[in-house]
């Protein structure tokens, strides 16, 4: 029924690409590439859903799959538009000159 | 049979080998337009991966929504920042880079443990592989999209609403 692959084996990958997204948002100091490991993160998470529902066989996961995309769509829109306006205020987009909230 | 069950280990650990390499590759380019591209190959080797797993409506939607829409809207914001290459000195490991990877570390292995050591609990769904060949994915996704998940796939417009407004607003020159 599982072809030999047994579900383990795609939740490791998509423990192994949502550390190696966690490593990038905390070692890279550029917002954009931030951003990305971010969206990185949330497709790994996404795998893990996908793969429990077929296990499962249920398709609920693969409905929050399909939320998590609509929410990740919203977010990269508004998150960009952020990025733009830094940039046009601070000139930089590099998150060690973006510390307004620090105090 | 056994033919293809080889065929499928072959084409998951090359396409799951491949989807890491590209995940190592987006966080150690120094030039975010390469990080940009070696994503886009991350997330068509999960669409891939959602394949294997017989899901090729979220398949199609991932290369879509994130490798077209998503990077498509990151790579334009690249091109106009016009953003330099950190420095050469940027990638030296400064106390709080490396606290920070050990504790990746440790949520990591707690990830592994956490799958690794027990079978997957959960209750056992109505969409057998019989069915879903049957009835087809794209089919059974939409009944339950318009019927048991009607409210979230309302409030996601709403959401995407909220999302176009909050982006228009935010670049608007004021005046």
């Amino acid at each position: 029924m599982f072809s030999g692959v047994t579900p383990i084996y795609f939740l490791f990958v998509s423990a192994v690409i949502f550390a190696i997204g966690a490593v990038g948002v905390l070692i890279r100091r550029n917002a954009i590439v931030i951003f990305m490991c971010i969206e990185m993160m949330l497709s790994a998470v996404n795998l893990t859903l996908i793969t429990a529902s077929h296990y499962l066989q249920s398709l609920d996961g693969v409905l929050m799959v399909f939320f998590v995309m609509t929410v990740a769509a919203a977010e990269a829109a508004v998150g960009l538009a952020i990025f733009v306006l830094l940039f046009r205020g601070r000139g930089t987009i590099k998150v060690d000159g973006i510390n307004l909230l620090k105090w | 049979m056994i033919a293809g069950s080889v065929f499928y280990w072959i084409v998951f650990i090359g396409t799951a080998l491949t989807a890491i390499f590209a995940a190592v590759m987006v966080i150690t380019r120094r030039s975010p337009i390469h990080s940009a591209m070696f994503l886009i190959l991350n997330f068509i080797c999960i669409a891939v991966l959602y394949l294997l797993l017989n899901s090729q409506f979220i398949a199609i939607v991932q290369v879509m929504i994130y490798a077209g829409a998503i990077m498509m809207l990151v790579i334009f914001v690249i091109m106009l920042l016009n953003v330099e290459e950190e420095e050469q000195q940027k990638m030296h490991a400064s106390p709080a880079k490396v606290i920070g990877v050990v504790l990746v570390l440790i949520l990591f292995a707690q990830l592994i443990y956490g799958v690794g050591v027990q079978v997957l609990p959960g209750e056992w769904g109505e969409f057998t592989p019989e069915r879903m060949a049957r009835i087809g994915d794209i089919k059974a996704i939409a009944g339950l999209l318009f019927t048991k998940f009607l409210f979230p796939f309302e409030i996601a417009s709403i959401l995407l609403l909220v999302g176009i407004i909050g982006a228009v607003i935010l670049s608007k020159k004021e005046r």
